[in-house]
């Protein structure tokens, strides 16, 4: 089939999709059956490459960063703004962005791709720039073991054409510079005081905790009071974020190394960091919304790092919380990771478990001596009845991925929730 | 009852710990601090120095590097282990330690990892991953529910049973359908979850049998236990 035919089916496909509400992979995938050549002729033709981020935790804010920032440089950037991360949602991306003659009118690419697909994506589309977060317990009921994903994030590096961004303070990351002869490498860090607030999966039980000696382009000095300090290249520059969390935090010295990698000595760079204290975390990922006069913040939880991370970020002191744990595909199916948080932190109280393993939840919390209010598997009836006990009370709900997805469709009732895809 | 403590020991914490596995500790260590007992809590990982006194020993599972990494301590206080077992300590070792307790792992190119025997099994590593929710039925502990994720297969020999057989799930090995292995008081099995939370019969199981060893009789009131059931009914109508 010509190039243009398969352009308009996708396009009708993406449009009816979009009628029935929901599927935002759908078109991509009908359209990488017909022409599996789509995606990297397309993309082939931008003048400035295909950047990629992978990694366990952070893609889609990070991402999100990225393209916010080189936008404030004056590029016009392609995204998979979805967080459909596979190779068919980045297809039914660029159907919603190319003309009919099938051109897209964009500088550069940055495409959030998970470890697995990546793998397959950067084989046929060898990606200009790479940005590798972190690797970390994840879905580990998908893809075996940690060192088994961060094998598919060494492929990535190693397909990348120009420049890889690494994080420095994880190990099995940071490593994977022994293998890029041809590629540039730099870093992204923390400052020393800072490693302690990141644990990883390895001194989770007693491993070392260590920074590597590598100089970063990028390093977090800092965070306090929403006031982040980024050392860039070695000069200070302080920031006020619209971000929660350090681990987004993190990601934004992520996302400042990539530009830099990127842009070279052409940055303006106090565009650069007024951009960056504007940016707003990606659904989900501690995002804020209003019901009935309070907020209720929303936290994806996907392994346990991330848990960790979350609340070790969010004070719990003065808010409600929620937690929502579900054992779909795309949560991972294995509930044991819930066993590697510890919740000491909730030791106030939990109001409300939701979800499919909410009893797993419970057990998880009971040997913590966390008491807990309310349990209901059912997430509808969950949230209502959390929302309605709670009413004076600033909110905030831990959950997985799809039983974020469910809360977001239930929120969107009595509230304004920002539409994805 | 004040003053009774037990020593509880976890293997290898730091490096055999990869699918929530301390939760089996913790669950342990709670129990007894309900049933009014003093806990103190011994993380053992190599070139540690092995205590003399251990009431009950947990073990999880780890990566295939986490193995390389224990696996010359291990057998290193193999004998030590060989030894308390058979004084009847109550042990409980999920998925790698559970294989390493045995006498061999023959990876699936063809070579052999030593384990201290203590198990009277043998694990041959295979190409196909084994993963999904189990359940399976011990006459001694009911259903059984978990998480199993493992590419070894065990197979048992004539000095352990079955510590259930497989109703859902791949269990041992994908030819017969015995899952996990007892020895004494030594439970081997490949269920992760963790183990046992849902589970708190195996955790009783390993409870009494440490506190009747080292006090002559178990004392404590029943705890709580109202969220297991519905946690165990809700794993088992979930996909494999």
């Amino acid at each position: 089939m010509s190039k243009p035919y398969v352009t308009i089916l996708g396009k009708a496909v993406r449009a009816a999709a979009k009628l029935r509400g929901g599927g935002s992979a759908l078109p991509g995938l009908v359209v990488e059956k017909i022409d599996p050549s789509f995606i990297k002729n397309t993309l082939a033709s931008l003048p400035r490459g295909i950047v990629v981020v992978s990694g366990t935790n952070g893609k889609t804010t990070t991402t999100k960063m990225v393209v916010e920032l080189l936008e404030s440089q004056g590029l016009k950037v392609f995204t998979n703004r979805t967080g459909s991360n596979f190779t068919r949602g980045v297809a039914a991306a660029l159907l919603g962005e190319i003309n009919l003659r099938g051109e897209l009118q964009a500088d550069i690419a940055v495409l959030e791709l998970d470890e697995a697909h990546a793998v397959n994506f950067v084989r046929t589309v060898p990606p200009t720039y790479s940005l590798i977060l972190n690797v970390m317990r994840d879905q580990l009921d998908r893809f075996g073991e940690i060192d088994a994903t961060a094998k598919m994030l060494r492929a990535i590096a190693m397909a990348t054409t120009g420049a890889v961004i690494l994080n420095r303070e994880d190990q099995r990351i940071a490593s994977l510079a022994s293998y890029l002869k041809d590629q540039k490498v730099s870093y992204f860090g923390l400052a020393p005081q800072l490693v302690a607030t990141f644990p990883s999966d390895d001194n989770l039980h007693g491993g070392k905790l260590q920074s590597t000696q590598q100089k970063a382009s990028v390093e977090l000095v800092n965070f306090d009071d929403n006031i982040a300090t980024f050392a860039i290249n070695g000069t200070p520059i302080s920031t006020p974020l619209k971000l929660n969390g350090i681990y987004n935090v993190f990601n934004a010295a992520a996302a400042l190394a990539t530009v830099r990698a990127i842009l070279g000595a052409n940055i303006d760079a106090k565009k650069l960091i007024s951009v960056l204290s504007e940016v707003t975390p990606a659904f989900g990922r501690g995002e804020q919304l209003m019901v009935d006069g309070q907020p209720v913040e929303l936290v994806l939880v996907k392994n346990p790092s991330g848990f960790r991370l979350g609340l070790e970020s969010f004070n719990p002191e003065g808010y409600a919380t929620m937690i929502a744990i579900n054992d779909n595909y795309a949560d991972g199916r294995d509930m044991s990771w819930l066993w590697d948080v510890n919740f000491e932190s909730l030791k106030n109280g939990v109001d409300q478990l939701a979800g499919m393993r909410a009893y797993d939840m419970a057990l998880r919390l009971q040997y913590d001596q966390v008491t807990v209010k309310n349990i209901e598997t059912d997430l509808p009836k969950a949230l209502k009845k959390f929302l309605s006990s709670n009413k004076q009370s600033p909110k905030r709900i831990y959950c997985t991925y799809t039983a974020m997805l469910e809360l977001r469709r239930q929120l969107a009732k009595l509230t304004t929730v920002e539409v994805i895809g | 009852m004040t003053g009774r403590s037990l020593i509880l020991l976890q293997l290898y914490p730091r490096d055999m710990n990869i699918y929530g596995d301390f939760g089996n500790t913790l669950v342990i260590k709670r129990r007894l601090e309900w049933y009014g007992y003093e806990v103190n809590l011994i993380s053992y990982n190599p070139g540690d120095k092995f205590p003399d006194d251990v009431d009950i020993i947990i073990g999880g599972g780890g990566q295939d590097s986490g193995q390389l990494k224990i696996q010359a301590d291990l057998l290193q206080i193999g004998p030590k282990l060989k030894e308390l077992a058979d004084d009847n300590v109550p042990m409980l070792m999920i998925c790698g330690l559970y294989q390493l307790f045995g006498k061999f792992f023959k990876t699936a190119s063809g070579e052999i990892i030593q384990g201290i025997g203590l198990l009277d099994i043998e694990t041959h590593g295979k190409s196909e991953r084994l993963i999904g929710n189990i359940i399976t039925i011990s006459d001694q502990f009911g259903e059984i529910i978990g998480y199993e994720n493992h590419s070894g297969q065990t197979y048992l020999g004539d000095n352990v049973k079955p510590l259930g057989k497989v109703r859902l799930g791949a269990g041992n090995n994908i030819e017969d359908d015995t899952e996990g292995a007892i020895y004494k008081n030594v439970i081997g099995s490949y269920l992760h979850g963790s183990l046992l939370p849902k589970n708190p019969k195996i955790a009783d199981f390993l409870i009494e049998k440490a506190v009747t060893r080292k006090y002559g009789a178990f004392y404590g009131e029943a705890i709580g236990d109202s969220y297991v059931e519905p946690a165990r009914r809700a794993a088992s109508k979930r996909p494999r």
